[in-house]
C-alpha cells in the first residue's frame, strides 16, 4: 500500500503535515453539567462532566483535592462493521486512565477538596487519533462544566510510514502497526502532560514524530480555543439579550 | 482547503463491507506546466513549448505502456485516477508508469484531479465506475484547457463512445493509433502501438485509410480455434474433474506440441497440434480437456522435419485467408529445426528432439485439448527474434504493413505485428510483445518493442540469448553500489581482533582455479599435524561479512541468484569490487574468509571439523595445470607443493571411497573456446580437460558440502537451504538401454551404484570413445538437481544421487551463487554468530526463494549453452570442416550424431544416396529439402528403421547405420527461415577426414 503518493499527498488527499478538519460542540447533552462533542475527521467522540459534586463514596473523597473519575466506552457502531466488542476490556481502561491522568494534571483539582468530577466518554465512531479525540473532547466538556483549570489540555497524535512522520493517522494509515504516538499538551504552560507511544523505535524517529505531534497539538488547541471562544460570545449574547 | 466525505464499499476476503473514508479536496494542486502562472514552479514538469498535452485513459496505459515508454512521446499528464486505476488493474505496468513520472528526463507529470476542488467529480445516478473515470479524465482535460488557453489538451483514448463524449464536450481526442500516425517525426511510434484487442482501433486504422492489413477484415474471417469456454464453467469443470489445470509445457522445437502436468490425471497430458494448443504458450495455466481414448496419440517419432519454409508459405497463406493451405503445410510437417545444436544445449532429462516426459515413450499417451487459459504467461519484457522476410513476388507495402515476427525460440509462435519499418527491421534482431491472440487469428497480435542490432553481429546475438533467459544486464544502483566498501580495502585490525574470528594468516593457504578467474572463492591447505593425522582446511569467501541482509545489495543479489558465464562475458551477481577484490581469496593479500577444517587419519577418515570465521593469507593463486605440474614433479619440496601433495592424496581416497558408495562419473561434453583478444571472435575449439587438479579441488569442494550440509540441517531441521538430486524415474533411460541394449553392453539402472559399476564395465577395447559417449547419454537420462528447504521434503528424499551423497548443499562459491550466501548465513547462525535470517525463517518464503534460485540457476545455464552455441556457428561461419562423429540415435529419416570435437550434436538427413557417395550435388541437406517437400516424408519409405536393434537400413539394404557407429560429417552454416542461423551437418565418406581431427575422438 502507498500510503503517501510521490505527489506527497495521502490516501484522504492530506499532505504529510496536515490536521484532519476539527470540528468542537458545546453542550451537546442537557442531562450532565458539561459536555461537548469532539470530531476530527470521521472520528466522533462525546464527553460528559457531572461535577464538581461530592463524591459518591464518602471513603474515596480526597481531603486535599478533587477526585477525577472517567469512564471510557465505545459505541457498537464506531468501528463500522469490521470488529465488534463490548464493554470494558484492557484497551478501554487504559484509555481511560489515559485521560484522567490528563485531566488531573489540568483541572485545579486543589480548589475542589472532597468533591468529585466525573467525565464521561462515548466514542461514536473511531477513524484513528482516538485517544487524543478522547482528551480533547474531555477537555472541551470540563471547559463547558466550568471547572477551573490550570491551561487548557490539547492532544493531537502522530506516525511514522514510509520513513516520513505522518500527522494524525487515520484508521487505514494506523493499522499497518507501525510507530504511533500521542502527545498532550498545555499549550500555555508548553508543558507536555502525556506521551505515549506502543512501538519500537529509534531516538531520530521518535524525536521527528513527537515534534511533529507536538505542533499538531498546537495547531489543535488553537482551533479548540477558537471554538471555545466563540462559544462562550455567543452566551455572552445570550446572556446579554435577556 | 475544503473537504468532504466520501463514502465507499469494499469487499475483504469476501466480507462485505463498509469503508467510511475522508475525502479531502484541495486547492494547492498545480497544472504542472510553465505557461500556468499559478503553478508551483518546483513542481513544473511539462514544457513551455509543447505542441500539445497528452491526456491518457487507463486502458491506454495498460495496453500501450510500450508507446508511453518511448522516448518522443512527451508532455503527458497522467491523471490520478488513471494511476489509482492502473495500480488495481497491473503491478508491473504500474511500476513502469511510475517510473516514467518518477524521471527526470521525462516530461510525465500527475494530476491529483480526484483531490482538486474544481476536477472531483461525484458519480451520477446510473452511472457506472469506469463510465465516471472516463468523466473525470474529461472534467480534468477540460480544466487544463480552460486554465492553459495557449495549449492544445489532446485526449489519447481507444474508447469511441468515451471519445465521442469529449469531443461532444469540445474536447480534442483521438485514438493512440490515429496520433501515432500523426506523428510524422517519428516513424517508429506507430509499430510500438499495441494491436488493441477490439475491434475499434483497427477500424480506425481501416478509416484513416492506411490499411490494417489483413485484420482489418476480421468480422468477416472464420473462427480458426475454439473460443475459451468461461471461467465460471472452467473452474466448475475442473472441481467436478471434467477438466484438468496444469502449467503447459511446449515442446522446445515445435510451438505447437506441449505437455501439461497434471495432478488429476497423474501422467502427463500430450497437447498435440495447433487446434488443440488452442492459442495456449508455453508457460500458460491452461484448462484441459481429455480426448476420449481411441485419439490418443504418441509423440512424433520422426526426426523434426525441416519444414520451416513450408511454416512460412503457410503464414503467407494466412494471409490471403485460405485455410486449406494451412493445414496442408501442417500436413508437410511441423515446424521444426533441422540444425544441429550443440549438445549441451540439451539439458539433463531432455533428449534431442523430444520432451522429457515424451523420451521414449512411443506409446500412445493421455491426449488432450485445451478449452480454457486460467493465467497467461506472456512475457512482459517481450520475445527476441526478427520479422519473416516476405515471400518472393510479394513487395513490401510502404507505410503501415502487417508482418509477421519469427521468435527466435523455435517454443513460442509466429506473431503478427504492424510496422511501418518492415525495410529497416528486416536484418534487424527485434523485441516483440504478445498483446492479444483472438480466435479468428492463426497467430497472436503483438507490437513493436525495440531494436537490438543487426542479426548475426556477436553482441546483437548475445542481448537476445540474455533477453531469453530472462538474465539482468541493467548496472547496479547507486543503492546497491552504496553497501559497497571502497578501495582499497583491506583487512582492519578489528577484524583481526574480532573474537570470533580466527587468524589463520600463518597457514599455508592456495586455491586453484580455472585460468584467468579473477572471483576465487576457494582456497585450500593441509598440514601434518603432530599426531599423525593431517589438518585439512577449504576456505570460501566471506561474503557475508559484507553482504548484510536488508540491504539493497542483498535485494539485488537474491534477485540474479546467480553470476552468469558466458563464453566472452559474465554477468555478475555481486558489484564488481566485491567480486574481483574485496571477496576474491587473491594471493599474497589478507582476505576474510569461512573455512571449514578438518582432522582426518592419514586414510582420510574425518574425525573432527570446526567451522569458523578467518582471516587467511593465500600463497598462491594457481590454475589448474600450474597445480597439476606441482602434483606431477616430486622434486619440488616447496609448502604449496607438499601441501598440494597432500589434499591430493586424500582426494584421491574420498574419490574412490564416493565411487564405491555409487557416485556417478558423468562426463559432459563440455567446450572451450580460444578467443582472439582483439575481436572477440573464437580461434579454436576444443573439449574441456579435467585434470587430476581439477578432481582433487572438486573433491574437496564436496566434502565442504556435505560437512556444512549436515552441520546446518542439525542446528535447523526445518528451514536448512540444501541441494537434492532426485532418482531419475526408470522410464528417463530408456533411451540410454536400448542403445546399449544394441550395442550389446549390458547397463543396470536399478541404483547409481549399479549404474556407475555397469557404465565403468562398458568398455570397448578397441574404442576409447565408446564408454565416454554412453556417460554423455546417461547425462541425458538425469532428473535436475534443485534446492529445496528442508522443511518442504520429506528427509528421505533429500538425497543426491549422481553424487550418492545423502545430504548436499552448496556453500563453497558465494561470490557467484546466492545460494551459498543463504547458507553461510545459516551455518553463521548454527555457530550463534548471528541470528536466524529473516528469509529462512517462513517456510514460503524459502520457498519463493529456492524456486527464484533454482529458476535463475536453469536460466544462467541456459544461456551460457546459448552462448557457447553462438560462438560455435561464428567459429564455423568462416570455416568448412570435415570432422569425426558418431551417431548416438537413430530415425525414420536420418541420424542424430555427436561430434566430440566440438561438443556438437544434430540431425543428419537421409536421403535416396548418401551424400559420401555423391557429395557434389549437395543433397541431404535437410533444410533447404524441407521446402521442396522431398527430405520429410518421403525419406521413410526408402529407409526402414529397427527399433530393436538401433538401426536404419536404406530399402535395397546397401546402407546401415547403427547407434554409435563412426561417421564422418561436414560441418557448414546455413541460414533457415526467420534468419535462424544454423549448423548443418551432412555424412560424409570417412575417407574424406583429415587426419588430424581423427586423433580428436
Amino acid at each position: 500500500m502507498e500510503f503517501v503518493s510521490p505527489e506527497g499527498l495521502r490516501i484522504d488527499g492530506r499532505r504529510p503535515q496536515e490536521l484532519r478538519a476539527l470540528q468542537c460542540k458545546f453542550g451537546v447533552l442537557s442531562c450532565c453539567d458539561g459536555s461537548a462533542l469532539f470530531q476530527a475527521g470521521n472520528t466522533k467522540v462525546f464527553a460528559a462532566v457531572y461535577g464538581p459534586r461530592v463524591a459518591d463514596i464518602r471513603g474515596q473523597a480526597l481531603h486535599d483535592r478533587a477526585l477525577i473519575k472517567c469512564e471510557y466506552a465505545h459505541a457498537a457502531f464506531s468501528t463500522g462493521a469490521a470488529r465488534r466488542r463490548r464493554g470494558r476490556s484492557r484497551k478501554s481502561t487504559e484509555l481511560a486512565a489515559l485521560v484522567r491522568g490528563a485531566l488531573e494534571q489540568t483541572i485545579l483539582v486543589e480548589l475542589l477538596p472532597r468533591a468529585q468530577v466525573e467525565v464521561c466518554i462515548q466514542v461514536l465512531f473511531a477513524d484513528g487519533g482516538v485517544t487524543a479525540a478522547c482528551i480533547n473532547a474531555a477537555m472541551l466538556a470540563v471547559a463547558d462544566a466550568g471547572i477551573p483549570v490550570r491551561d487548557m489540555v490539547a492532544a493531537c497524535g502522530a506516525g511514522h510510514l514510509e520513513a516520513m512522520p505522518l500527522l494524525d493517522l487515520n484508521h487505514t494509515e494506523a493499522a499497518t502497526g507501525g510507530l504511533e504516538v500521542c502527545v498532550a499538551l498545555h499549550p500555555a504552560l508548553d508543558r507536555v502532560v502525556l506521551l505515549q507511544a506502543d512501538a519500537k523505535a529509534s531516538v531520530d524517529t521518535l524525536e521527528a514524530v513527537t515534534t511533529l505531534a507536538l505542533q499538531g497539538c498546537k495547531a489543535a488547541a488553537g482551533a479548540m480555543r477558537e471554538a471555545l471562544l466563540q462559544h462562550v460570545r455567543s452566551l455572552a449574547a445570550r446572556r446579554g439579550a435577556i | 482547503m475544503l473537504h468532504s466525505k466520501q463514502f465507499v464499499k469494499k469487499t475483504k476476503k469476501g466480507k462485505v463491507l463498509k469503508v467510511v473514508r475522508e475525502h479531502y479536496l484541495r486547492d494547492d494542486i498545480w497544472s504542472g506546466s510553465p505557461l500556468d502562472p499559478e503553478s508551483d514552479p518546483a513542481c513544473n514538469k511539462l514544457s513551455v513549448d509543447a505542441k500539445e498535452y497528452l491526456v491518457v485513459d487507463t486502458n491506454v496505459v495498460l495496453q500501450q505502456i510500450d508507446f508511453l515508454e518511448h522516448a518522443a512521446v512527451e508532455d503527458v499528464i497522467i491523471m490520478g485516477v488513471v494511476l489509482e486505476e492502473v495500480r488495481h488493474r497491473n503491478t508491473s505496468v504500474y511500476q513502469r508508469l511510475r517510473a516514467l513520472t518518477a524521471s527526470p528526463s521525462r516530461r510525465f507529470y500527475v494530476f491529483s484531479n480526484e483531490h482538486h476542488r474544481e476536477t472531483y467529480i461525484t458519480t451520477n445516478v446510473g452511472e457506472g465506475p469506469n463510465d465516471r473515470n472516463d468523466r473525470a479524465i474529461r472534467v480534468a482535460a477540460a480544466w487544463y484547457g480552460a486554465r492553459l488557453p495557449g495549449v492544445r489538451v489532446l485526449v489519447l483514448t481507444n474508447d469511441a463512445d468515451n471519445r465521442r463524449r469529449a469531443l461532444e464536450s469540445g474536447l480534442q481526442a483521438m485514438t493512440v493509433q490515429a496520433y501515432a500516425r500523426s506523428r510524422t517525426d517519428c516513424a517508429e511510434l506507430a509499430d510500438l502501438v499495441a494491436a488493441g484487442s477490439s475491434g475499434e482501433g483497427v477500424d480506425d486504422a481501416g478509416a484513416a485509410g492506411a490499411g490494417g492489413g489483413g485484420s482489418g477484415k476480421a468480422a468477416k474471417r472464420k473462427r480458426i480455434y475454439e473460443d475459451h469456454r468461461p471461467m465460471s464453467e472452467v473452474t466448475a469443470g475442473i472441481r467436478a474433474g471434467r477438466l484438468h489445470q496444469g502449467a503447459l509445457r511446449v515442446n522446445r522445437f515445435n510451438p505447437y506440441e506441449g505437455w501439461v502436468g497434471s495432478e488429476s490425471v497423474g501422467a502427463d497430458i500430450l497437447v498435440s497440434g495447433r487446434a488443440a494448443m488452442n492459442r495456449a504458450l508455453d508457460g500458460d495455466i491452461v484448462a484441459l480437456e481429455l480426448l476420449p481414448e481411441d485419439q490418443w496419440r504418441g509423440p512424433a517419432k520422426r526426426l523434426p522435419g525441416a519444414a520451416e519454409a513450408a511454416e512460412a508459405a503457410a503464414a503467407e497463406a494466412m494471409d490471403v485467408e485460405d485455410e486449406n493451405s494451412l493445414e496442408a503445410a501442417e500436413a508437410v510437417g511441423d515446424r521444426e529445426g533441422g540444425g544441429a545444436h550443440l549438445a549441451p544445449q540439451v539439458a539433463p532429462g531432455e533428449h534431442y528432439g523430444e520432451d522429457a516426459a515424451a523420451a521414449g515413450a512411443s506409446e500412445r499417451r493421455p491426449t488432450g485439448a485445451v478449452v480454457g487459459i486460467i493465467r497467461r504467461n506472456w512475457r512482459t519484457r517481450g520475445y527476441a527474434g526478427s520479422l519473416q522476410p516476405p515471400a518472393e513476388g510479394r513487395p513490401l507495402r510502404r507505410g503501415a504493413a502487417s508482418v509477421l515476427f519469427c521468435p527466435v525460440e523455435r517454443r513460442f509462435p509466429f506473431i503478427r505485428i504492424q510496422t511501418r519499418q518492415a525495410e529497416t527491421l528486416g536484418d534487424k534482431r527485434i523485441v516483440v510483445a504478445i498483446d492479444s491472440w483472438e480466435a479468428d487469428s492463426a497467430y497472436p497480435a503483438g507490437h513493436y518493442v525495440r531494436t537490438l542490432g543487426p542479426i548475426g553481429d556477436r553482441e546483437t546475438e548475445t542481448e537476445v540469448l540474455l533477453l531469453e533467459n530472462d538474465i539482468n544486464t541493467a548496472p547496479f544502483s547507486p543503492a546497491v553500489h552504496a553497501c559497497v566498501p571502497p578501495l582499497p580495502w583491506a583487512v582492519t585490525p578489528a577484524d583481526i581482533a574480532d573474537p570470533n574470528r580466527e587468524d589463520l594468516r600463518h597457514l599455508v593457504v592456495c586455491s586453484v582455479d580455472p585460468p584467468g578467474c579473477k572471483d576465487i572463492d576457494d582456497a585450500l591447505h593441509a598440514r601434518p599435524l603432530p599426531s599423525g593425522n593431517l589438518e585439512l582446511g577449504v576456505h570460501i569467501a566471506d561474503v557475508t561479512h559484507f553482504l548484510l541482509p536488508g540491504t539493497a545489495m542483498d535485494a539485488e543479489a537474491a534477485s540474479r541468484a546467480t553470476t552468469t558465464y558466458l563464453v566472452q562475458r559474465r554477468i555478475d551477481m555481486l558489484p564488481k569490487p566485491l567480486t574481483e577484490d574485496i571477496c576474491s581469496l587473491r594471493s599474497e593479500v589478507e582476505r576474510l574468509a569461512f573455512s571449514v577444517i578438518w582432522e582426518v587419519t592419514p586414510d582420510a577418515v574425518p574425525v573432527a571439523v570446526r567451522f569458523t570465521k578467518s582471516v587467511i593469507r593465500s600463497r598462491a593463486a594457481l590454475t589448474y595445470a600450474e597445480a597439476q605440474s606441482r602434483l606431477d614433479d616430486p622434486r619440488l619440496h616447496d609448502e604449496v607443493s607438499t601441501s598440494l601433495r597432500a589434499i591430493a592424496g586424500v582426494a584421491r581416497i574420498l574419490r574412490q571411497r564416493r565411487a564405491d558408495a555409487g557416485a556417478l562419473q558423468l562426463a559432459s561434453p563440455e567446450v572451450r573456446f580460444e578467443i582472439d583478444t582483439e575481436t572477440h571472435d573464437p580461434l579454436d575449439v576444443g573439449m574441456y580437460q579435467v585434470r587430476e587438479a581439477n578432481q582433487m579441488v572438486e573433491e574437496m569442494m564436496l566434502l565442504a558440502n556435505v560437512t556444512v550440509a549436515e552441520h546446518i540441517l542439525r542446528a535447523f531441521p526445518a528451514c536448512s537451504l540444501l541441494r537434492r538430486h532426485p532418482t531419475p524415474p526408470p522410464r528417463q533411460f530408456e533411451p540410454l538401454l536400448r542403445a546399449a541394449a544394441a550395442a550389446h553392453v549390458s547397463i543396470d539402472v536399478s541404483s547409481s551404484k549399479a549404474l556407475a559399476e555397469s557404465l565403468d564395465a562398458a568398455v570397448r577395447p578397441s574404442d576409447a570413445y565408446f564408454n565416454k559417449l554412453l556417460r554423455i547419454l546417461a547425462t541425458r537420462c538425469m532428473t535436475q538437481a534443485a534446492y529445496f528447504g528442508s522443511g518442504d521434503v520429506a528427509p528421505a528424499e533429500y538425497h543426491h544421487y549422481g553424487l550418492a551423497a545423502p545430504l548436499y548443499t552448496h556453500f563453497t562459491s558465494p561470490i557467484r551463487r546466492y545460494a551459498d550466501v543463504i547458507v553461510h548465513r545459516l551455518l553463521a547462525a548454527a555457530l550463534r554468530l548471528v541470528p536466524l535470517p529473516d528469509a529462512v525463517r517462513e517456510r514460503e518464503e524459502l520457498h519463493e526463494l529456492s524456486d527464484n534460485l533454482n529458476a535463475r540457476h536453469r536460466g544462467a545455464q541456459m544461456a551460457g549453452r546459448a552462448s557457447v552455441e553462438l560462438h560455435t556457428l561464428i567459429f564455423f561461419r568462416a570455416r568448412d570442416v570435415v570432422a569425426d562423429a558418431r551417431i548416438t540415435k537413430v530415425r525414420a529419416n536420418g541420424l542424430i550424431v555427436f561430434v566430440p570435437k566440438y561438443g556438437i550434436e544434430g540431425p543428419v538427413y537421409l536421403t535416396e544416396r548418401p551424400v559420401g557417395a555423391a557429395p557434389a550435388n549437395g543433397a541431404a541437406r535437410g533444410p533447404a529439402h524441407g521446402a521442396t517437400g522431398t527430405a520429410g516424408s518421403d525419406a521413410c519409405s526408402n529407409y526402414i528403421l529397427d527399433e530393436e536393434k538401433q538401426t536404419v537400413t536404406s530399402q535395397d539394404g546397401a546402407l546401415r547405420f547403427t547407434v554409435f557407429d563412426m561417421a564422418a560429417v561436414r560441418i557448414t552454416v546455413a541460414e533457415a527461415a526467420g534468419h535462424r542461423r544454423q549448423l548443418v551437418l551432412e555424412l560424409v565418406d570417412r575417407a574424406l577426414l583429415p587426419e588430424s581431427e581423427k586423433a580428436a575422438a
